[in-house]
Protein backbone atom coordinates (compact mmCIF):
# COMPACT_ATOMS: atom_id res chain seq x y z
CA UNK A 1 0.00 0.00 0.00
CA UNK A 2 1.47 3.57 -0.77
CA UNK A 3 1.77 6.06 1.69
CA UNK A 4 1.19 9.98 0.69
CA UNK A 5 4.77 11.74 1.64
CA UNK A 6 3.15 15.01 0.32
CA UNK A 7 -0.20 16.47 -0.33
CA UNK A 8 -1.33 20.09 -1.35
CA UNK A 9 -5.00 20.70 -2.09
CA UNK A 10 -5.69 23.84 -4.08
CA UNK A 11 -2.69 26.11 -3.06
CA UNK A 12 -2.41 29.16 -3.52
CA UNK A 13 0.20 31.66 -3.43
CA UNK A 14 -0.43 35.50 -3.97
CA UNK A 15 2.04 38.29 -3.55
CA UNK A 16 1.66 41.78 -2.83
CA UNK A 17 3.48 44.37 -4.87
CA UNK A 18 3.92 47.21 -2.19
CA UNK A 19 2.31 50.51 -4.25
CA UNK A 20 3.76 54.07 -3.86
CA UNK A 21 2.43 57.49 -3.54
CA UNK A 22 1.29 57.53 -6.98
CA UNK A 23 0.52 53.68 -7.78
CA UNK A 24 -1.73 51.39 -6.46
CA UNK A 25 -0.93 48.30 -4.72
CA UNK A 26 -0.45 45.28 -7.04
CA UNK A 27 -1.32 41.39 -6.53
CA UNK A 28 0.22 38.62 -8.36
CA UNK A 29 -0.79 35.39 -8.39
CA UNK A 30 2.09 33.08 -8.69
CA UNK A 31 0.29 30.11 -7.64
CA UNK A 32 -3.62 30.08 -8.34
CA UNK A 33 -4.83 26.61 -6.80
CA UNK A 34 -2.36 23.83 -7.72
CA UNK A 35 -3.58 20.27 -5.98
CA UNK A 36 -1.47 17.00 -5.89
CA UNK A 37 0.14 14.29 -4.05
CA UNK A 38 2.90 12.11 -4.22
CA UNK A 39 3.76 8.95 -2.66
CA UNK A 40 6.69 7.08 -0.87
CA UNK A 41 9.45 6.44 -2.58
CA UNK A 42 7.76 7.85 -6.10
CA UNK A 43 9.13 11.27 -8.10
CA UNK A 44 6.82 14.03 -8.81
CA UNK A 45 8.72 16.44 -11.48
CA UNK A 46 7.39 19.81 -11.97
CA UNK A 47 7.54 21.26 -15.31
CA UNK A 48 7.68 24.61 -16.93
CA UNK A 49 9.07 27.71 -17.63
CA UNK A 50 10.24 30.84 -15.87
CA UNK A 51 8.18 32.70 -14.03
CA UNK A 52 5.33 29.72 -14.41
CA UNK A 53 5.30 29.43 -10.57
CA UNK A 54 7.36 26.14 -10.18
CA UNK A 55 10.24 27.86 -7.50
CA UNK A 56 7.63 29.39 -5.53
CA UNK A 57 5.25 25.98 -5.26
CA UNK A 58 8.72 24.44 -4.25
CA UNK A 59 9.16 27.19 -1.42
CA UNK A 60 5.61 26.47 -0.25
CA UNK A 61 6.54 22.88 -0.10
CA UNK A 62 10.04 23.37 1.58
CA UNK A 63 8.26 25.54 4.36
CA UNK A 64 10.07 28.55 3.40
CA UNK A 65 7.17 30.44 2.70
CA UNK A 66 3.20 29.60 3.65
CA UNK A 67 0.69 29.23 1.11
CA UNK A 68 -1.80 32.25 0.84
CA UNK A 69 -5.02 29.35 0.72
CA UNK A 70 -5.01 25.82 0.74
CA UNK A 71 -4.10 23.20 2.28
CA UNK A 72 -0.16 21.20 2.55
CA UNK A 73 -0.06 17.66 4.33
CA UNK A 74 3.07 16.03 4.92
CA UNK A 75 3.45 12.34 6.20
CA UNK A 76 -0.50 12.79 7.26
CA UNK A 77 -0.21 16.10 9.22
CA UNK A 78 -1.72 19.34 8.04
CA UNK A 79 0.93 21.96 8.35
CA UNK A 80 0.40 25.54 8.59
CA UNK A 81 3.84 27.39 8.61
CA UNK A 82 1.93 31.09 8.65
CA UNK A 83 0.20 30.17 11.97
CA UNK A 84 1.62 27.23 13.91
CA UNK A 85 5.45 28.23 13.07
CA UNK A 86 7.77 25.82 11.76
CA UNK A 87 8.72 22.57 14.62
CA UNK A 88 12.30 21.11 14.56
CA UNK A 89 10.44 17.88 13.50
CA UNK A 90 8.71 19.41 10.33
CA UNK A 91 12.27 20.80 9.29
CA UNK A 92 13.30 17.66 9.07
CA UNK A 93 11.41 15.59 7.25
CA UNK A 94 11.22 18.20 4.07
CA UNK A 95 14.96 19.30 2.61
CA UNK A 96 15.62 21.51 -0.48
CA UNK A 97 18.16 21.09 -2.77
CA UNK A 98 19.13 24.32 -5.20
CA UNK A 99 19.62 24.47 -8.84
CA UNK A 100 23.05 26.59 -8.07
CA UNK A 101 25.75 24.66 -6.60
CA UNK A 102 28.35 27.82 -6.16
CA UNK A 103 25.78 30.01 -4.83
CA UNK A 104 24.61 27.46 -2.34
CA UNK A 105 27.22 26.89 -0.29
CA UNK A 106 29.04 29.06 2.35
CA UNK A 107 32.57 29.62 0.13
CA UNK A 108 33.93 30.13 4.21
CA UNK A 109 32.61 26.69 5.71
CA UNK A 110 34.49 23.57 5.67
CA UNK A 111 32.89 20.65 4.01
CA UNK A 112 32.25 18.90 7.41
CA UNK A 113 30.61 21.81 8.66
CA UNK A 114 28.14 22.19 5.83
CA UNK A 115 27.11 18.61 6.36
CA UNK A 116 27.39 19.20 10.39
CA UNK A 117 25.17 22.09 10.65
CA UNK A 118 21.54 20.51 10.22
CA UNK A 119 22.38 18.20 12.81
CA UNK A 120 23.80 21.12 14.88
CA UNK A 121 20.81 23.65 14.46
CA UNK A 122 18.44 21.03 14.75
CA UNK A 123 19.65 17.75 17.00
CA UNK A 124 21.17 17.34 20.23
CA UNK A 125 24.04 15.27 18.96
CA UNK A 126 27.02 15.62 20.67
CA UNK A 127 30.18 17.02 18.05
CA UNK A 128 31.61 13.53 17.85
CA UNK A 129 28.80 11.86 16.51
CA UNK A 130 27.95 14.92 14.20
CA UNK A 131 31.82 14.40 12.62
CA UNK A 132 30.80 10.67 12.10
CA UNK A 133 27.59 11.30 10.11
CA UNK A 134 28.97 13.59 8.12
CA UNK A 135 31.52 11.45 6.89
CA UNK A 136 29.40 8.69 6.48
CA UNK A 137 27.21 10.99 4.08
CA UNK A 138 30.50 11.74 2.46
CA UNK A 139 30.95 8.20 1.38
CA UNK A 140 27.09 7.95 0.14
CA UNK A 141 27.27 10.67 -2.39
CA UNK A 142 30.66 9.33 -3.49
CA UNK A 143 32.59 11.76 -2.17
CA UNK A 144 35.98 10.44 0.81
CA UNK A 145 37.30 11.39 3.74
CA UNK A 146 39.16 13.32 2.83
CA UNK A 147 37.21 16.01 1.37
CA UNK A 148 36.16 17.27 5.13
CA UNK A 149 38.59 19.83 5.61
CA UNK A 150 38.28 21.07 2.41
CA UNK A 151 36.38 24.59 1.37
CA UNK A 152 33.91 24.33 -1.64
CA UNK A 153 35.80 26.34 -4.06
CA UNK A 154 37.97 23.39 -4.10
CA UNK A 155 34.70 20.99 -5.79
CA UNK A 156 33.76 21.16 -9.23
CA UNK A 157 30.14 21.48 -9.86
CA UNK A 158 29.12 18.42 -9.77
CA UNK A 159 31.07 17.66 -6.42
CA UNK A 160 29.39 20.71 -5.03
CA UNK A 161 26.08 19.14 -5.88
CA UNK A 162 26.60 15.92 -4.12
CA UNK A 163 28.01 18.18 -0.98
CA UNK A 164 24.27 20.06 -1.14
CA UNK A 165 22.43 16.58 -1.78
CA UNK A 166 24.55 15.07 1.29
CA UNK A 167 23.72 18.38 3.48
CA UNK A 168 20.01 18.06 2.42
CA UNK A 169 20.04 13.95 3.49
CA UNK A 170 21.85 14.57 7.12
CA UNK A 171 18.75 14.53 8.88
CA UNK A 172 17.31 11.72 7.06
CA UNK A 173 14.01 13.36 5.14
CA UNK A 174 11.63 11.93 4.02
CA UNK A 175 10.90 14.16 1.29
CA UNK A 176 13.75 16.23 -0.94
CA UNK A 177 12.49 18.99 -3.06
CA UNK A 178 15.22 19.48 -5.89
CA UNK A 179 15.20 22.50 -7.99
CA UNK A 180 16.96 22.06 -10.97
CA UNK A 181 19.54 20.41 -9.51
CA UNK A 182 21.66 19.47 -12.64
CA UNK A 183 20.53 22.46 -15.04
CA UNK A 184 24.01 23.63 -14.16
CA UNK A 185 25.73 20.63 -14.78
CA UNK A 186 27.66 19.04 -17.85
CA UNK A 187 26.25 16.38 -19.96
CA UNK A 188 28.48 13.49 -17.87
CA UNK A 189 28.29 15.11 -14.98
CA UNK A 190 24.46 15.52 -15.03
CA UNK A 191 24.51 11.63 -15.61
CA UNK A 192 26.00 10.94 -12.54
CA UNK A 193 24.35 13.12 -10.05
CA UNK A 194 20.92 11.71 -11.56
CA UNK A 195 22.43 8.42 -11.43
CA UNK A 196 23.10 9.56 -7.48
CA UNK A 197 19.51 10.55 -6.79
CA UNK A 198 18.33 6.99 -8.00
CA UNK A 199 20.75 5.20 -5.99
CA UNK A 200 19.68 7.44 -2.68
CA UNK A 201 15.99 7.06 -3.25
CA UNK A 202 16.39 3.20 -3.48
CA UNK A 203 17.99 2.83 -0.54
CA UNK A 204 16.21 5.44 1.48
CA UNK A 205 13.12 4.78 0.27
CA UNK A 206 13.29 9.00 -0.75
CA UNK A 207 10.76 10.70 -2.14
CA UNK A 208 11.11 13.42 -4.57
CA UNK A 209 9.53 16.94 -6.08
CA UNK A 210 11.89 17.24 -9.30
CA UNK A 211 11.50 20.73 -10.68
CA UNK A 212 12.67 21.08 -13.62
CA UNK A 213 12.32 22.83 -17.25
CA UNK A 214 14.35 19.72 -19.31
CA UNK A 215 12.29 17.74 -20.55
CA UNK A 216 14.51 14.55 -21.30
CA UNK A 217 15.57 14.43 -17.53
CA UNK A 218 12.06 14.59 -16.70
CA UNK A 219 11.01 11.88 -18.98
CA UNK A 220 14.24 9.61 -17.54
CA UNK A 221 13.16 10.27 -13.65
CA UNK A 222 9.81 10.79 -13.54
CA UNK A 223 7.00 8.85 -12.02
CA UNK A 224 4.25 11.57 -12.59
CA UNK A 225 4.59 15.01 -14.33
CA UNK A 226 2.76 18.09 -13.33
CA UNK A 227 3.10 21.12 -16.26
CA UNK A 228 2.62 24.71 -15.03
CA UNK A 229 1.91 27.41 -16.75
CA UNK A 230 1.21 31.26 -15.29
CA UNK A 231 0.41 29.71 -12.06
CA UNK A 232 -1.81 26.57 -12.91
CA UNK A 233 -1.71 23.20 -13.20
CA UNK A 234 -2.16 22.85 -16.66
CA UNK A 235 -1.22 19.01 -16.65
CA UNK A 236 -0.76 16.49 -14.28
CA UNK A 237 -0.28 12.48 -14.48
CA UNK A 238 1.76 9.60 -14.98
CA UNK A 239 5.07 9.87 -16.98
CA UNK A 240 3.46 7.58 -19.43
CA UNK A 241 0.65 9.85 -20.02
CA UNK A 242 1.71 12.92 -19.88
CA UNK A 243 4.43 11.89 -22.70
CA UNK A 244 2.12 9.61 -24.93
CA UNK A 245 -0.74 11.42 -24.88
CA UNK A 246 -0.51 16.05 -23.64
CA UNK A 247 -3.85 17.07 -23.34
CA UNK A 248 -2.98 20.92 -22.63
CA UNK A 249 -1.90 23.50 -25.71
CA UNK A 250 0.66 24.12 -23.99
CA UNK A 251 2.33 20.76 -23.15
CA UNK A 252 2.35 19.94 -27.27
CA UNK A 253 4.11 23.50 -27.24
CA UNK A 254 6.81 22.33 -24.71
CA UNK A 255 7.45 19.09 -26.32
CA UNK A 256 7.26 20.39 -30.18
CA UNK A 257 10.17 23.17 -28.75
CA UNK A 258 12.42 20.38 -27.29
CA UNK A 259 15.35 19.80 -29.53
CA UNK A 260 15.87 16.30 -30.39
CA UNK A 261 18.84 14.39 -31.09
CA UNK A 262 17.58 10.99 -32.46
CA UNK A 263 18.41 10.27 -36.54
CA UNK A 264 15.24 10.24 -37.90
CA UNK A 265 14.20 14.45 -37.27
CA UNK A 266 17.98 14.83 -37.72
CA UNK A 267 17.11 13.30 -41.35
CA UNK A 268 13.89 14.91 -41.54
CA UNK A 269 15.47 18.33 -41.35
CA UNK A 270 18.35 17.77 -43.35
CA UNK A 271 15.86 17.10 -46.28
CA UNK A 272 13.65 19.70 -45.26
CA UNK A 273 16.69 21.92 -45.43
CA UNK A 274 18.00 20.65 -48.95
CA UNK A 275 14.03 21.34 -50.04
CA UNK A 276 14.46 24.56 -49.23
CA UNK B 1 38.07 29.07 -50.34
CA UNK B 2 37.16 28.57 -46.85
CA UNK B 3 35.71 31.31 -45.01
CA UNK B 4 37.77 30.86 -42.05
CA UNK B 5 40.55 28.20 -41.45
CA UNK B 6 42.54 27.38 -38.74
CA UNK B 7 45.29 25.21 -38.24
CA UNK B 8 47.20 23.94 -35.10
CA UNK B 9 45.86 26.66 -32.49
CA UNK B 10 47.07 26.76 -29.73
CA UNK B 11 46.41 28.81 -26.65
CA UNK B 12 47.96 29.37 -23.47
CA UNK B 13 47.47 30.65 -19.95
CA UNK B 14 49.98 31.86 -17.50
CA UNK B 15 49.04 31.20 -14.37
CA UNK B 16 50.85 30.52 -10.98
CA UNK B 17 51.23 27.41 -11.20
CA UNK B 18 52.82 27.78 -15.08
CA UNK B 19 51.09 27.70 -18.01
CA UNK B 20 47.87 26.09 -18.44
CA UNK B 21 46.72 24.87 -22.02
CA UNK B 22 43.10 25.41 -22.85
CA UNK B 23 43.23 24.85 -26.21
CA UNK B 24 45.67 21.86 -27.59
CA UNK B 25 46.35 22.03 -31.43
CA UNK B 26 42.54 22.44 -33.11
CA UNK B 27 42.10 22.75 -36.80
CA UNK B 28 38.97 23.44 -38.15
CA UNK B 29 37.58 25.61 -40.92
CA UNK B 30 33.89 26.67 -42.07
CA UNK B 31 32.77 27.35 -45.43
CA UNK B 32 30.01 30.15 -46.64
CA UNK B 33 26.37 29.01 -46.41
CA UNK B 34 27.78 26.42 -43.43
CA UNK B 35 26.60 25.99 -39.66
CA UNK B 36 29.25 23.87 -38.02
CA UNK B 37 28.66 23.01 -34.23
CA UNK B 38 31.86 22.90 -31.51
CA UNK B 39 30.24 21.01 -28.86
CA UNK B 40 32.18 20.08 -25.32
CA UNK B 41 31.67 20.24 -21.64
CA UNK B 42 32.70 23.25 -19.57
CA UNK B 43 36.73 23.16 -20.28
CA UNK B 44 36.92 21.67 -23.47
CA UNK B 45 38.64 24.77 -24.86
CA UNK B 46 35.34 25.48 -27.79
CA UNK B 47 34.48 29.07 -26.12
CA UNK B 48 38.25 29.87 -25.99
CA UNK B 49 39.38 29.04 -29.74
CA UNK B 50 36.04 31.08 -30.28
CA UNK B 51 37.47 34.08 -28.32
CA UNK B 52 40.90 33.70 -29.94
CA UNK B 53 39.90 34.48 -33.36
CA UNK B 54 37.57 37.25 -32.13
CA UNK B 55 40.90 38.37 -30.76
CA UNK B 56 39.06 38.82 -27.23
CA UNK B 57 41.31 36.93 -24.74
CA UNK B 58 43.29 38.75 -22.07
CA UNK B 59 46.76 39.67 -21.95
CA UNK B 60 47.48 36.04 -19.98
CA UNK B 61 46.41 34.23 -22.88
CA UNK B 62 49.30 32.94 -25.86
CA UNK B 63 47.42 32.30 -29.16
CA UNK B 64 49.66 30.62 -31.80
CA UNK B 65 48.90 29.12 -34.72
CA UNK B 66 50.09 28.05 -38.15
CA UNK B 67 47.40 29.31 -39.60
CA UNK B 68 44.39 31.61 -39.05
CA UNK B 69 43.43 32.99 -41.66
CA UNK B 70 39.33 35.17 -42.97
CA UNK B 71 38.60 35.53 -46.32
CA UNK B 72 42.06 34.67 -47.49
CA UNK B 73 43.60 37.15 -44.60
CA UNK B 74 46.15 36.33 -41.90
CA UNK B 75 44.28 37.18 -38.72
CA UNK B 76 47.60 36.58 -36.38
CA UNK B 77 49.70 38.83 -38.41
CA UNK B 78 46.91 42.00 -39.00
CA UNK B 79 47.52 45.22 -36.80
CA UNK B 80 45.03 45.84 -34.15
CA UNK B 81 43.68 48.37 -35.81
CA UNK B 82 43.09 46.18 -38.93
CA UNK B 83 41.62 43.64 -37.10
CA UNK B 84 39.17 46.00 -35.58
CA UNK B 85 38.09 46.65 -39.18
CA UNK B 86 36.74 43.00 -39.22
CA UNK B 87 35.86 42.16 -35.77
CA UNK B 88 32.34 43.28 -35.40
CA UNK B 89 31.78 44.31 -39.11
CA UNK B 90 33.31 40.30 -41.48
CA UNK B 91 32.96 38.16 -37.82
CA UNK B 92 30.60 38.63 -35.10
CA UNK B 93 29.63 37.17 -31.99
CA UNK B 94 26.78 36.50 -29.60
CA UNK B 95 27.20 35.42 -25.89
CA UNK B 96 25.52 33.09 -23.80
CA UNK B 97 24.08 35.61 -21.01
CA UNK B 98 22.18 38.11 -23.08
CA UNK B 99 21.54 40.37 -20.02
CA UNK B 100 24.94 40.18 -19.12
CA UNK B 101 26.51 41.23 -22.95
CA UNK B 102 24.24 44.44 -23.43
CA UNK B 103 25.52 47.52 -21.62
CA UNK B 104 22.77 48.65 -18.90
CA UNK B 105 23.09 52.58 -19.06
CA UNK B 106 23.10 52.96 -22.88
CA UNK B 107 19.39 51.94 -24.78
CA UNK B 108 18.88 49.30 -27.03
CA UNK B 109 18.57 51.66 -30.12
CA UNK B 110 22.01 53.33 -29.00
CA UNK B 111 23.88 49.82 -28.88
CA UNK B 112 23.07 48.92 -32.59
CA UNK B 113 23.47 52.32 -33.43
CA UNK B 114 27.07 52.08 -32.30
CA UNK B 115 28.22 49.30 -34.71
CA UNK B 116 26.82 51.08 -37.26
CA UNK B 117 27.92 54.22 -37.05
CA UNK B 118 31.82 52.65 -35.92
CA UNK B 119 31.93 49.87 -39.27
CA UNK B 120 29.45 51.54 -42.15
CA UNK B 121 30.04 55.37 -41.08
CA UNK B 122 25.89 56.02 -41.69
CA UNK B 123 24.50 59.09 -40.65
CA UNK B 124 21.62 59.29 -38.13
CA UNK B 125 18.55 58.88 -40.07
CA UNK B 126 19.97 56.07 -42.05
CA UNK B 127 21.26 54.36 -38.71
CA UNK B 128 18.06 54.92 -37.24
CA UNK B 129 16.24 53.23 -40.34
CA UNK B 130 18.79 50.21 -40.32
CA UNK B 131 18.25 49.79 -36.78
CA UNK B 132 14.40 49.90 -36.60
CA UNK B 133 14.71 47.02 -39.75
CA UNK B 134 17.15 44.93 -37.77
CA UNK B 135 14.60 45.01 -35.17
CA UNK B 136 12.15 43.54 -37.39
CA UNK B 137 14.16 41.04 -38.93
CA UNK B 138 14.86 39.55 -35.29
CA UNK B 139 11.13 39.53 -34.21
CA UNK B 140 10.48 42.28 -32.13
CA UNK B 141 7.39 44.05 -31.86
CA UNK B 142 6.99 47.77 -32.51
CA UNK B 143 10.77 48.06 -33.10
CA UNK B 144 10.36 52.28 -33.44
CA UNK B 145 9.60 52.13 -29.98
CA UNK B 146 11.74 49.26 -28.53
CA UNK B 147 15.07 51.02 -29.22
CA UNK B 148 14.67 54.02 -26.43
CA UNK B 149 13.96 50.87 -24.32
CA UNK B 150 16.71 50.09 -21.58
CA UNK B 151 18.23 46.35 -21.50
CA UNK B 152 16.43 45.49 -18.04
CA UNK B 153 13.07 46.54 -19.58
CA UNK B 154 13.51 43.51 -21.89
CA UNK B 155 13.06 39.70 -21.04
CA UNK B 156 15.75 37.66 -21.51
CA UNK B 157 14.62 36.14 -25.02
CA UNK B 158 14.07 39.73 -25.94
CA UNK B 159 18.06 40.52 -25.15
CA UNK B 160 18.90 37.90 -26.92
CA UNK B 161 17.30 39.16 -30.11
CA UNK B 162 18.41 42.52 -29.67
CA UNK B 163 22.08 40.78 -29.50
CA UNK B 164 21.15 39.23 -32.63
CA UNK B 165 20.37 42.04 -34.10
CA UNK B 166 23.49 44.12 -33.49
CA UNK B 167 25.60 40.92 -34.22
CA UNK B 168 23.47 40.64 -37.78
CA UNK B 169 23.79 44.78 -38.50
CA UNK B 170 26.60 44.66 -41.14
CA UNK B 171 26.25 42.12 -42.73
CA UNK B 172 28.99 39.43 -41.02
CA UNK B 173 30.16 36.35 -43.81
CA UNK B 174 30.69 34.82 -40.15
CA UNK B 175 28.64 34.36 -37.24
CA UNK B 176 30.03 32.91 -34.09
CA UNK B 177 26.80 32.44 -31.28
CA UNK B 178 28.51 30.76 -27.89
CA UNK B 179 25.81 28.91 -26.11
CA UNK B 180 23.32 31.38 -27.57
CA UNK B 181 20.19 29.58 -25.88
CA UNK B 182 21.73 27.87 -22.77
CA UNK B 183 19.97 30.93 -20.22
CA UNK B 184 16.53 30.98 -22.14
CA UNK B 185 13.63 28.56 -21.66
CA UNK B 186 13.16 25.73 -24.34
CA UNK B 187 10.24 27.41 -25.80
CA UNK B 188 11.87 30.60 -26.58
CA UNK B 189 15.44 28.71 -26.85
CA UNK B 190 13.64 27.16 -29.87
CA UNK B 191 12.49 30.62 -31.77
CA UNK B 192 16.12 31.60 -30.79
CA UNK B 193 17.33 28.88 -32.67
CA UNK B 194 14.83 28.61 -35.85
CA UNK B 195 15.81 32.99 -36.14
CA UNK B 196 19.70 31.96 -36.28
CA UNK B 197 19.06 29.26 -38.53
CA UNK B 198 17.11 31.50 -40.94
CA UNK B 199 18.91 34.14 -41.17
CA UNK B 200 21.90 32.10 -41.71
CA UNK B 201 20.43 30.49 -44.68
CA UNK B 202 18.67 33.79 -45.81
CA UNK B 203 21.72 35.32 -45.65
CA UNK B 204 24.00 33.28 -46.61
CA UNK B 205 26.43 33.08 -43.27
CA UNK B 206 29.07 31.09 -42.22
CA UNK B 207 27.37 29.95 -38.45
CA UNK B 208 29.75 28.83 -35.71
CA UNK B 209 27.70 27.35 -32.74
CA UNK B 210 29.03 26.49 -29.51
CA UNK B 211 27.24 24.41 -27.40
CA UNK B 212 27.03 21.76 -25.25
CA UNK B 213 23.44 20.88 -25.70
CA UNK B 214 23.29 17.48 -28.22
CA UNK B 215 19.99 18.29 -29.41
CA UNK B 216 21.11 22.34 -29.83
CA UNK B 217 23.40 20.11 -32.65
CA UNK B 218 20.70 17.40 -33.63
CA UNK B 219 18.24 20.45 -34.72
CA UNK B 220 21.33 23.24 -36.31
CA UNK B 221 24.51 22.01 -36.98
CA UNK B 222 25.84 20.47 -40.95
CA UNK B 223 28.98 19.64 -39.51
CA UNK B 224 30.22 19.12 -35.68
CA UNK B 225 33.69 19.03 -34.21
CA UNK B 226 33.05 17.36 -30.67
CA UNK B 227 35.90 18.93 -28.26
CA UNK B 228 37.41 17.14 -24.90
CA UNK B 229 40.02 18.90 -22.53
CA UNK B 230 41.25 21.38 -25.04
CA UNK B 231 41.65 18.89 -28.05
CA UNK B 232 39.73 17.84 -31.33
CA UNK B 233 37.65 14.19 -30.53
CA UNK B 234 35.79 13.98 -34.04
CA UNK B 235 34.69 15.65 -37.05
CA UNK B 236 32.25 14.65 -38.73
CA UNK B 237 28.69 15.51 -40.51
CA UNK B 238 25.74 15.43 -38.23
CA UNK B 239 24.15 12.62 -39.43
CA UNK B 240 27.33 10.26 -39.56
CA UNK B 241 27.87 11.86 -35.68
CA UNK B 242 24.92 10.75 -34.23
CA UNK B 243 24.86 7.50 -36.18
CA UNK B 244 28.19 5.94 -36.05
CA UNK B 245 30.64 8.11 -33.35
CA UNK B 246 33.68 7.42 -34.37
CA UNK B 247 36.21 8.41 -31.03
CA UNK B 248 35.01 6.68 -27.68
CA UNK B 249 34.18 9.93 -25.75
CA UNK B 250 31.57 10.77 -28.29
CA UNK B 251 29.95 7.65 -27.76
CA UNK B 252 29.85 8.37 -24.13
CA UNK B 253 28.72 11.80 -24.51
CA UNK B 254 26.12 10.43 -26.79
CA UNK B 255 25.05 7.57 -24.25
CA UNK B 256 24.80 9.79 -21.65
CA UNK B 257 21.73 11.77 -22.80
CA UNK B 258 18.81 11.05 -20.89
CA UNK B 259 16.63 10.38 -23.45
CA UNK B 260 19.08 7.34 -24.67
CA UNK B 261 18.84 5.57 -21.20
CA UNK B 262 18.83 2.15 -21.13
CA UNK B 263 17.41 0.56 -18.27
CA UNK B 264 17.06 2.83 -14.64
CA UNK B 265 21.04 4.24 -14.79
CA UNK B 266 22.63 6.48 -17.19
CA UNK B 267 26.53 5.18 -18.64
CA UNK B 268 28.89 7.94 -17.14
CA UNK B 269 31.35 9.39 -18.99
CA UNK B 270 34.24 8.70 -16.05
CA UNK B 271 37.68 9.71 -16.26
CA UNK B 272 38.98 7.69 -18.76
CA UNK B 273 41.32 8.64 -21.50
CA UNK B 274 40.13 9.30 -24.55
CA UNK B 275 42.04 9.36 -28.13
CA UNK B 276 40.87 11.48 -30.93
CA UNK B 277 39.08 9.65 -33.85
CA UNK B 278 42.02 8.20 -36.52
CA UNK B 279 42.39 11.36 -38.75
CA UNK B 280 40.95 9.62 -41.88
CA UNK B 281 37.54 10.29 -40.35
CA UNK B 282 38.13 14.01 -39.97
CA UNK B 283 36.49 15.80 -43.22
Amino acid sequence: MSIKVVEGKNIVRDYHIGGGLFRGQRTVHAVKGVSFSVDKGKTLAIVGESGCGKSTLARIITLIDPATSGELFIDGNKVDIARNGLTKEMRRKVQIVFQNPYGSLNPRQKIGDVLGEPLLINTNKPAEERRDLAMKMLKKVGLGPEHYNRYPHMFSGGQRQRIAIARALMLNPSLLVLDEPVSALDLSVQAQVLNLLADLQDEFQLTYVFISHDLSVVRYIADDVMVMYFGEAVEYGSREEVFADPKHSYTRTLFAATPRADIASIKARLAKKKAA
Amino acid sequence: MALLEIQNLVVEFQTASGPFRAVDGVSLHVDEREVLAIVGESGSGKSVSMLAVMGLLPWTAKVTADRMSFNGRELLKMSPAERRKIIGKDISMIFQEPMASLNPCFTVGFQIEEVLRFHMGMDGAQRRARAIELLTQVGIAEPAERLNSFPHQMSGGQCQRVMIAIAIACNPKLLIADEPTTALDVTIQKQILDLLVSLQAKYGMGLIMITHNMGVVAETADRVIVQYKGRKMEEADVLSLFESPKSNYTRALLSALPENAVGDRLPTVSDMVFEPAPSGAAA
